[in-house]
């Protein structure tokens, strides 16, 4: 079991355990890291569970997918970074992941 | 873009829009007097049938009065027990199926390449006008004009709204009599959705009661929901709509082109936007996305400000609960809007043949998402009938919708539902349901017209 580190709007960070095999936004509903709402579930349907992935592993968790794009696109705090985290699966690969949360989920 | 709206288009740059759309209606009239296009529907109540005496193929949800007689939760249980995914083949409204699982529903919302929003999301189509809105619109054209108008209800502007929203509150909930009952619908809820309208708009204030009155006529369209509005009426308001807002418009682009500061407000941001700058000179897509913005700023957050009392009249214990823990509000708001879910369904049209929950859907069939439905299930919510302001899975309401064509305005409307039950709090120790409100004839709108309560002030 890795680390992933949530960093809210305001800078306040929260370092909690990555599960692998569980999307992040999992992680973060469950470990109760405030800013990530969920409302549809997981299932790239609302846009609430927002994230920017810091530049350095952006390479590591990969580009938004097209429907993952599609939500995104109406977000105005959107990023070149911007993920969803209920489509960033947690691996071996990701530990020590930091992603930033936006001002607000819409 | 329909044969129809091009050639308004074209018109539009000798004819005034709000000239056009009479035109329209006296062309519809006599196209009807010809025998030209259907008669519309009219409905007259009569009593329900109860669901279990009906066969379920019989079984036809599109009656506008099932929220009125408060039989809509028999019969939806009924389908999401026994046929989640139900084609009703003969109603006033021409053949559909009915969606009811809140998973299913996810299922269509999300796939707008299987399903499409267009011509319309209601329930009927309108005989005489095609009006254009970005509801009922597929990506990309859909994206584009959201995109343009979205930023007035951006987080980030609502902050700045929130003082303003709290002043208006605090004003009408200070000037309601304590003494005698009196009527929640018009004097809060109504008042309240109204001047967040006319400021959204940034419409005249003194004349904001246009707003409304235009929403509920377009929105009560017999053909289209099943509602009390007759052709006249429609097509009286909607000239009128487009009138005062092509004036509006006008006014407020000979002042950009001063070279005045563009005020924050939806007109000026269509205005300021490459893709919807010249909306006024397409007609049916400048009603139509109005319309849009005017229907889903007022039914929607009207009848939840109004629903959240009669939910708490009806659940006492959860507003003791409330009163003893007033952190509890921003999670009873969304309660409150599942368990009201002030608009029933979106309607889609099948792009190709779609196998769903064991039924296969065939393209061109007309495809209802209830949200009414999907935010009663039993799977997913547990005693969903209930109001439960501190259910741990209230976010996960459907009322909504998901994908792309979720609600624009969704933090606006929890945030003023938020502000209300906030300020509610501060001044009253009960509002007692003093009769059994009246509620609108709609199979889309689940609303009320009249709810009398009577207020005790905290002592």
């Amino acid at each position: 079991m890795g680390k992933v580190t949530f960093i809210e709007h305001n800078g306040t960070a929260h370092e909690v355990e990555l599960e692998y095999g569980q999307p992040l936004m999992q992680i973060a509903v469950d470990n109760m890291v405030p800013g990530i709402d969920a409302d549809c579930g997981g299932e790239c349907a609302c846009g609430t569970c927002h994230v920017i992935v810091a530049d350095e592993w952006i390479g590591k968790t990969g580009q938004a997918g097209d429907d993952e794009k599609q939500m995104l696109d109406m977000t105005p705090e959107k990023a070149p970074s911007s993920r969803l985290a209920c489509q960033i699966v947690a691996s071996e690969e990701l530990d020590g992941l930091v992603v930033r949360l936006p001002e607000f989920q819409m | 873009m329909s044969i129809q709206a091009k050639a308004m288009q074209v018109a539009a740059k000798v004819v005034p829009a709000d000239v056009q759309i009479k035109g329209l209606r006296v062309l519809h009239n006599t196209k009807r007097k010809l025998g030209l296009t259907k008669t519309p529907p009219v409905f007259v109540e009569s009593l329900v049938p109860d669901v279990s005496t009906l066969a379920l193929e019989d079984i036809d949800v599109s009656n506008p009065f099932l929220v009125r007689q408060g039989q809509s939760e028999a019969y939806f249980k009924r389908l999401r027990q026994e046929c989640p995914v139900h084609y009703a083949k003969d109603t006033p409204f021409g053949p559909f199926w009915s969606i009811t699982r809140h998973e299913d529903i996810k299922f269509v919302d999300k796939h707008h390449e299987l399903f499409s929003a267009e011509p319309l999301i209601l329930m009927g189509d309108i005989q005489g006008v095609q009006p254009e809105l970005f509801i009922a619109m597929d990506p990309p054209k859909h994206d584009e004009q959201r995109m343009a108008v979205q930023g007035v209800v951006a987080p980030k502007n609502l902050l700045e709204l929130e003082g303003l929203i709290r002043e208006r509150v605090a004003e009408v909930l200070d000037n309601l009599p304590l003494d005698t009952p009196f009527d929640w619908v018009s004097k809060v809820s109504i008042e309240l959705t109204t001047r967040m309208l006319a400021t959204l708009f940034d419409y005249p204030y003194e004349r904001r009661a246009d707003l409304v009155r235009w929403s509920d006529i377009i929105a009560a369209s017999p053909e289209a929901t099943g509602g009390p509005s007759n052709d006249d009426n429609f097509f009286q308001a909607a000239a009128d709509m487009v009138k005062a807002f092509s004036t509006l418009w006008w006014e407020k682009k000979a002042r950009l082109d001063a070279g005045a500061e563009p005020s924050f407000d939806l007109i000026s941001l269509l205005l300021s936007n490459k893709d919807t700058k010249d909306m006024v000179k397409n007609p049916m897509e400048f009603f139509g996305n109005l319309g849009l913005l005017i229907i889903g700023g007022n039914d929607t957050t009207r009848n939840s400000m109004s629903g959240g009392v009669y939910a708490l009249h009806k659940f006492p214990e959860q507003f003791a609960k409330l009163k003893a823990n007033h952190s509890l509000i921003p999670n009873m708001v969304s309660e409150i809007i599942r368990w009201q879910t002030p608009l029933a369904y979106m309607r889609r049209i099948a792009k190709t043949d779609v196998e769903l929950n064991g039924q296969t859907i065939r393209k061109g069939d007309k495809v209802i998402m209830w949200y009414s439905s999907g935010n009663r299930d039993e799977d997913v919510f547990e005693d969903a009938h209930k109001l439960i302001i501190d259910r741990k899975n209230a976010r996960n309401h459907i009322a909504f919708g998901f994908g792309v064509h979720r609600c624009m305005g969704n933090r606006l409307a929890e945030m003023q539902l938020r502000i209300l039950w906030e300020e509610i709090l501060q001044r009253f120790d009960n509002i007692e349901v003093v009769e059994e409100p009246e509620i609108v004839q709609s199979n889309w709108v689940r609303g009320y017209s009249r709810m009398m309560v009577k207020l005790t002030p905290l002592s």
